[in-house]
């Protein structure tokens, strides 16, 4: 048995070490490390509670809103306060911006150009793939580059900037819209869809999101061959045999998403191949391999703790192990969508689990949802009625912020004593996925994803294995806060 | 000309490389082929990966590859205990702050792109838990990882492009000058930014100015007025041009409706008391706009104050316009 470690892992958030176990050509075994500690939650031990608007956006600058979305939530329920309607829509619009250009960026910055690799030359597809989706010099990333940043237009009229706004309150928007910029938000937001519809879907969003089965996915790919970067994805999963990469545990969590009038657009809930309700009440954290100082029992996060020990025996990386009942759970688009009850993802998942194709399909089929919704969210603003409700500072409370970032579930855990933060405890997405081994030495979702799969004869960055670590669009910097 | 761009990430976010992915007018690549800037590698937008980079890293520490402008996002990370070992750069079980030493050594430039590497940043706040410093202060205090005497290749200190996040144009314009080779020790301000964004202050043309002006000001979040008397806005002593160069198409933070907190100063991070709320003696703010006399101020202050047209004073605490201004009519033009 060979031993590789394979880092730096770019084209992920932050900073990533792998160490494979290889038996012949297969992965027998990986520990996933975050070789990077911040200490955010150290950080806000003592502040003002109100501070938490200011500095956890820094967690991260690829879901800087995420971060915000879930401490404005904490300290709306620390609060008692509710967004009124304005400030619920401006929520779910500045919060889904960002969530489909985090998709956006994923798809064509971090993931496709791994199909341009040299290893691939020989390949039937791999000079159209190599000239569409090479990094910095493929002529995709230009477009979707431009249109990012169009898109992310919506953040400088309704955040003031992006990333590290703070226009995100518990009691809704510091930014209310006039009538005219109410058109404004409408014209980008046709720009985004003129580009998603004619570049990467070459189909209505419409048509995109009703597709409801594999059977009817297959009749869409063959429909028109190569129209649209979707179809030359899929085209390359399928000759790749992306569906047989990277099946971690097949159990999905999501904390439901984009409410609005009492409703949400995604529901919340537990899929293991059948629907589970989520207990919040549930979930732990295991410090068993994690540089951390802490008991032996996993912890609630509202009692966790975050005490870094560089020299903790059996340790290999900074990140916690959260569990859900124990479990190991998979979170991101791809777990949304099948709790939420997607006919085409459930089917997808039926067959073939969470693996490296249905985790960017799932991702995709998101775009092609969430667009026409937040058209719907901007028309239903109602300039001159209010963005923001308000209340005092808390001085004794607690409260949760269960959101879903781009990467899956994110959660804040926050209590007050005295007007100051007593314990500020963070979950996100990256920490579900790339956990490391609990105490019962169950392995988190990325280490069980990279368990077979394939290493060629003499490599040493098997492609692979980066084709795996990436569908889960990792994000480190969140992970180790 | 070219410029060799070598960028590495640490104690931060990656939000100044999410930023600079937001660059318009012209976009990223199309800014960076202008320029003639080459990218020898960046964590998000290279293919390479692995072992390509490790040699990659190698040779630039052996001053093998040559690197013109090593630009470091994120701060410095020292600890635990001075070990460096809150980063091992990954693949390699060598702290990040050991590379950075080592390119830095060769490099002709070296860049600060965001308040972290330039003096630690909101990741040296608290009580600093990983020792976080920047490459060349630590907070506001020369010094940092490299220390006060430190200069590159090229005979500059380290060139911090500050801002949390920092504005893709002010590294876009960084790097095209230095690539022209038209940028020197003059044109950064003492504390070492380049005076092209920070020779100007937030508050120039901030929207809000007409608010300032008569001192008609929001009391809560999402009011319209101005932010400076009671939700902490420093816009008026912060060195940037965030309301005369747009973000995102044309927002800033005052726009969005928040204070500017100086996010381009050392150490924005502990401002000594709450954010987005005023500290005041007697009820007068204790950080007035840096170069007016206190005592002018507080006279002007209750001047303007009492002049304040109702449409302000009514505007000022309401989320939206509530009293339009008036058309008068007059004959002399």
């Amino acid at each position: 048995m060979a031993r590789i470690t394979v880092g730096p892992f770019n084209r992920v958030e932050g900073d990533l070490e792998v160490h494979l176990d290889v038996e012949g050509d297969r992965v027998a075994g990986a520990r996933v490390n975050s070789p990077l500690y911040r200490g955010f939650e150290q950080i806000l031990q003592d502040k003002d509670p109100l501070d938490t608007l200011v500095i956890v956006p820094r967690i991260c600058g690829i879901c800087s809103v995420s971060q915000s979305a879930a401490a404005a939530a904490a300290l709306a329920q620390a609060q008692g306060l509710e967004p009124p309607p304005n400030g619920e829509l401006a929520l779910n619009l500045l919060l889904a911006c960002e969530n489909l250009a985090d998709h956006l960026t994923h798809f064509y910055l971090f993931f496709m150009p791994d199909f341009a690799r040299p290893v691939y030359a020989g390949e039937p597809w791999f000079e159209a793939a190599a000239g569409r989706f090479r990094a910095l010099t493929g002529s995709a990333g230009r477009e979707a580059l431009a249109a990012r940043a169009q898109f992310l237009h919506l953040m400088g009229m309704l955040a003031g900037k992006w990333p590290h706004t703070l226009s995100l309150r518990p009691g809704g928007s510091t930014r209310p819209v006039e009538a005219q910029e109410r058109v404004r938000l409408l014209a980008i937001l046709a720009a985004f869809r003129r580009f998603l519809e004619h570049t990467l879907f070459g189909d209505a969003l419409e048509a995109v999101a009703a597709l409801d089965s594999d059977a009817a996915l297959r009749t869409w790919t063959a429909q028109a061959p190569g129209r649209g970067d979707f179809r030359r994805f899929l085209a390359i999963a399928d000759a790749l045999g992306l569906e047989r990469l990277g099946r971690a545990a097949d159990r999905f969590m999501s904390y439901g998403s984009y409410p609005a009038g009492g409703e949400r657009l995604f529901r919340a809930g537990v899929w293991d191949g059948s629907p589970r309700p989520l207990d919040p009440a549930a979930i732990a954290e295991d410090l068993s391999h994690s540089w951390m100082d802490g008991p032996a029992e996993p912890l609630h996060p509202a009692a966790g703790l975050t005490r870094p020990d560089a020299d903790r025996a059996a340790a290999y990386s900074w990140c916690k192990a959260p569990r859900l009942g124990g479990a190991v759970v998979e979170v991101g688009a791809l777990a949304r969508q099948v709790v939420d009850g997607h006919p085409l993802v459930r089917e997808l998942v039926a067959a073939g689990g969470g693996n490296v194709r249905n985790r960017v399909v799932a991702r995709l089929l998101e775009i092609a949802r969430v667009v026409p919704e937040m058209e719907r969210w901007v028309r239903t603003l109602r300039p001159g009625a209010p963005f923001c409700h308000h209340a005092p500072r808390p001085e004794a409370a607690a409260g949760a912020g269960l959101v879903e970032a781009a990467r899956g579930s994110l959660g804040h855990w926050l209590e007050v004593r005295g007007g100051r933060i007593h314990n500020y405890q963070i979950i996100a997405p990256t920490t579900w996925n790339f956990s490391p081994r609990d105490a019962g030495g169950t392995p988190g979702p990325l280490e069980q994803a990279l368990v077979g799969a394939p290493v060629r004869a003499g490599e040493t960055d098997p492609v692979a294995v980066q084709h795996i670590v990436r569908s889960f669009d990792p994000c480190m910097v969140c992970t180790v806060h | 000309m070219s410029l060799r761009v070598l960028w590495l990430q640490s104690g931060g976010c990656g939000g100044c490389t999410m930023s600079l992915l937001c660059a318009e007018s012209p976009d990223l690549p199309a800014t960076l082929e202008g320029a003639g800037i080459e990218l020898l590698w960046h964590p998000s937008l290279s293919e390479a990966s692995g072992g390509e980079v490790r040699a990659l890293l190698a040779a630039a520490a052996a001053g093998e590859a040559p690197v013109d402008a090593l630009c470091v996002e994120g701060s410095l990370l020292r600890g635990p205990h001075g070990s460096g070992r809150f980063h091992l750069f990954a693949g390699t079980g060598v702290p990040l702050v050991e590379w950075v030493r080592r390119i830095a050594a060769h490099a002709r430039y070296v860049l600060g792109i965001g308040s972290c590497a330039a003096f630690g940043g909101v990741t040296a706040g608290g009580g600093n838990p990983t020792e976080a410093c920047g490459l060349q202060y630590e907070g506001d205090r020369p010094g940092g990882l490299l220390g006060a005497g430190f200069r590159s290749a090229a005979g500059l200190p380290v060139i911090n492009v500050a801002g949390c996040p920092t504005h893709p144009g002010w590294v876009t314009e960084t790097l095209s000058l230095l690539a022209l080779g038209e940028l020197g020790a003059a044109d950064l301000d003492p504390f070492a930014r380049p005076r092209l964004y920070a020779d100007h202050l937030v508050h120039h043309g901030c929207a809000r100015n007409e608010f300032y002006e008569y001192k008609a000001s929001a009391e809560k979040a999402s009011d319209q007025g101005c932010l400076m008397e009671n939700l902490g806005c420093l816009g008026t002593q912060a060195h940037a041009d965030c309301n005369t160069r747009p973000w995102n198409g044309g927002g800033s933070c005052t726009s969005g409706g928040y204070a500017c907190i100086n996010c381009t100063a050392p150490e924005f991070e502990e401002p000594g008391h709450p954010f987005q709320t005023t500290p005041k003696i007697a009820g007068i703010p204790i950080g007035l706009p840096t170069d007016m006399p206190k005592a002018w101020f507080v006279a002007l202050a209750s001047l303007s104050k009492a002049a304040t047209p109702s449409r302000l004073r009514r505007n000022a605490t309401a989320d939206h316009t509530v009293e339009a201004p008036r058309i008068r009519s007059t004959k002399y033009r």
